[in-house]
């Protein structure tokens, strides 16, 4: 190969022989175009389960009363296909003059765990990774120190010399999570729940770095839940089966406290430890224990605002 | 485009059509250029390929498969992914050190050479962005990110701060790049109105990206480790070690391989910030691990689980010891008044890579990592990354050194035979 003099003098040198070299370059090119292709080939895959429709779908909150209908029917649809399970997902909204709060009374919880059980039930959760959005600790007596709890406690309980502390979304009115979300896929509603629209999220976990409560979960592979597990009553932002690769969170069960029922970890306590309300209801349970028991929440120096409360008798 | 007077090409009409018809001529040109070299170059590229394919299979499959081919759990949320991503920020922030001593203090030789440094930030940005798109567990759903067409939660969330400025910082050098090449392809002298504004606005954007990735971390009041006000000026204390010390090996590697003279100065001065960015950088370090070891409580248990161990999980520990070892040695070697010295360049690159590794540590394993250890309910879950993080890993980090080793290609002959401008 000769290259030329730099008589016509532009700054790149000119390569003689272009035909040939081209020929080879593009040779090599498209060898190396097939063999990309060939290695993103399981992406293939991945793009089968997933329709154009739910690619374009656009913000939960954008959607007009028809397009969620749409959207609803094709999730229903795939929860047939993918689970075997015939599920009815409900669009459950805030009902006005309602804030919801929580209770847990940390005298009479004694750890027993049934509140994560019915959790994971109640919520379609992965039964592979035994999932659930309720983590309790067992603490030695005289600390508030997280740092001296055990989440994996095992045997008998209660322990004389130990307290259990349930924490699970605290609902924070000052929500760090929803703050970092890149894309609005995390919001907080008029009723204090903290939602996820698990089909706008994208996975980045920002939120799940953010909350100081370890309350987020990501889905790191499909959900398997068996056919006859599946609980069928479902709502578009609380439990029904969560699409692989987003976030997910307690809704305070928005599915059944927005229809007037109590949320499944409350039903399944049998200490009584735990109490549920809506704040503004002057007559509630809730709102006479706030204002004569000996109340605090979890790492208030953080300045969350949690409606999440611990109280002892 | 007003500002061009003077046109090679008679036969154009006018100098707006010109660029229409040669500035794609000029890419064309330089991607042929960029594809010619000799058989070590061909080998280079073919490994740098193999590996990024290996690399593109493993993501496909994440994809397909989910996450949980990762090591990450819910305790530890972030990885080896926005490890490198952290750091790979901060080169591209590191290569502003060339541009600084090169326009603010109107040193010459570093003049000639400065597009090194531009061309590293460009390929770092693009590796940042690939980081990021592989941490996603949707990648699919990356148009909701996207101003207008997306939900963009800006201000308020940090990360969509971080898309603008990273996404700024890749445009304005792709910009300086491209002016520069492009006119020294037409053959004209650069129009510094058409490019010494952007050089100086990307010292500031420079700056920036990093902070605004330290922001994302220390921004976080529920991670005690990250939360302290020195991360952004520790980011970039630490991004001045290893963008120079980066820069520094390639040019090693450019005068011995292309023969490309005036680097030895540019290498010098650059030693010379390294001298000093590394002992701020350990400064820094010691400042953090007074306050966190000497006051105590519950605050010390990440620092405590980095360097000791807690409860008997010491994963970290080695990780963190070889990094304080390399930073350290790196700035005994940067001390040496003789490590300048011709016959003493094997050193300077040896202490190079030690601060470059150091650095990739400390910025990777060392910070993201023991944010999440113990975890926000004082769990111990241990993260060590999985074979498949390895390969994405590897797979991006090719692939940023093959956009490198083109762009350094295209402006060969600019750094052969540097106008005087």
């Amino acid at each position: 190969m000769t290259t030329t003099e730099n008589a016509r003098k532009p700054s790149l040198p000119i390569v003689e022989n272009f035909t040939r070299r081209a020929a080879v370059k593009g040779g090599f090119a498209t060898l190396g175009a097939a063999a990309f292709v060939a290695a993103v080939s399981p992406l293939r895959q991945a793009a089968e389960d997933k329709s154009a429709a739910e690619f374009m779908q656009q913000h939960y909150t954008e959607l007009s009363p028809q397009q969620k209908a749409d959207v609803i029917a094709r999730l229903e649809a795939e929860a047939k296909e993918n689970y075997g399970a015939d599920v009815t997902i409900a669009d459950d909204r805030p009902i006005p003059g309602t804030k919801f709060v929580y209770a847990i009374n940390l005298s009479v919880c004694n750890g027993n765990g049934k509140c994560v059980e019915a959790c994971h039930k109640e919520n379609n959760h992965d039964r592979d990774t035994n999932q659930s959005y309720i983590r309790v600790l067992e603490m030695p007596k005289g600390t508030m120190d997280m740092e001296k709890g055990n989440t994996t406690y095992t045997g008998a309980v209660p322990q004389d010399d130990k307290f259990y502390l349930p924490v699970q979304c605290q609902q924070c009115d000052e929500p760090p999570c929803v703050d970092v979300c890149p894309v609005k896929a995390t919001w907080k509603e008029e009723d204090g729940i903290v939602v996820v629209d698990y089909n706008w999220c994208i996975g980045c976990r920002y939120c799940e770095a953010a909350c100081p409560y370890h309350a987020r979960r990501f889905n790191w592979k499909k959900p398997e839940v068996p056919a006859d597990e599946v609980n069928p009553d479902q709502s578009y932002l609380s439990n029904r089966i969560r699409p692989v690769g987003v976030v997910e969170k307690c809704t305070y069960c928005l599915h059944r406290t927005r229809r007037g029922k109590l949320p499944a970890c409350l039903e399944a306590c049998p200490t009584g430890a735990r109490v549920f309300g809506n704040i503004l209801d002057k007559d509630s349970n809730i709102r006479w224990i706030l204002e004569n028991k000996r109340v605090y929440i979890l790492k208030e120096e953080l300045g969350t605002k949690p409606a999440f409360f611990y109280y002892f008798d | 485009m007003s500002s061009i007077t003077t046109t090679p090409q008679p036969n154009e009409p006018n100098g707006k059509q010109s660029h229409i018809t040669s500035y794609p001529k000029f890419i064309g040109r330089s991607l042929w250029l960029a594809t010619e070299g000799s058989f070590a170059f061909y080998a280079w590229m073919t490994m740098l390929t193999a590996l990024f394919l290996v690399g593109a299979n493993a993501w496909a499959n994440q994809v397909a498969g989910g996450m949980i081919a990762t090591n990450m759990t819910d305790q530890v949320s972030w990885g080896l992914y926005i490890a490198n991503f952290t750091f790979m920020v901060g080169l591209a922030a590191g290569g502003v050190m060339m541009v600084i001593p090169a326009y603010l203090y109107h040193d010459r030789k570093m003049h000639d050479v400065v597009i090194i440094g531009e061309l590293l930030a460009i390929a770092a940005i693009v590796m940042c962005l690939m980081f990021v798109v592989a941490d996603l567990g949707r990648p699919d759903r990356f148009w909701h990110m996207l101003p207008i067409v997306g939900k963009f939660n800006w201000p308020i969330s940090m990360l969509t701060w971080d898309v603008i400025v990273l996404n700024g910082y890749l445009l304005l050098n792709l910009h300086i790049c491209g002016y520069l090449l492009y006119m020294r392809f037409l053959g004209r002298k650069p129009n510094p109105t058409w490019y010494i504004p952007f050089v100086m606005l990307s010292i500031v954007w420079a700056i920036s990206i990093h902070t605004v990735t330290a922001f994302l971390y220390c921004g976080l009041g529920g991670r005690p480790f990250w939360n302290t006000a020195l991360l952004a000026p520790r980011f970039l204390a630490s991004a001045f070690v290893s963008g120079p010390a980066f820069i520094i090996v390639s040019m090693v590697l450019i005068k011995r391989l292309t023969g490309v003279g005036g680097l030895d100065q540019p290498i010098a001065t650059l030693t010379k910030i390294i001298r000093v960015t590394i002992l701020i950088n350990l400064l820094m370090v010691a400042s953090e691990l007074f306050t966190e070891f000497y006051t105590g409580g519950s605050h010390v248990s990440a620092a405590k689980y980095l360097f000791f161990g807690l409860h008997g999980k010491t994963a970290l520990v080695p990780w963190t010891w070889t990094a304080i070892g390399l930073n350290v040695t790196a700035a005994l070697l940067f001390l040496w008044p003789g490590l300048l010295r011709l016959r003493w360049r094997p050193l300077l690159v040896t202490a190079c890579l030690m601060a470059f590794v150091g650095a990739w540590i400390e910025k990777g394993m060392g910070l993201i990592i023991p944010g999440f250890v113990p975890s926000t309910l004082h769990e111990i879950v241990e993260y060590v990354p999985s074979q498949l993080e390895w390969k994405v890993t590897v797979g991006i980090w090719a692939f940023g050194l093959m956009v490198f080793t083109v762009a350094l290609k295209t402006a060969l002959p600019t750094l052969k035979h540097p106008a005087e401008h």
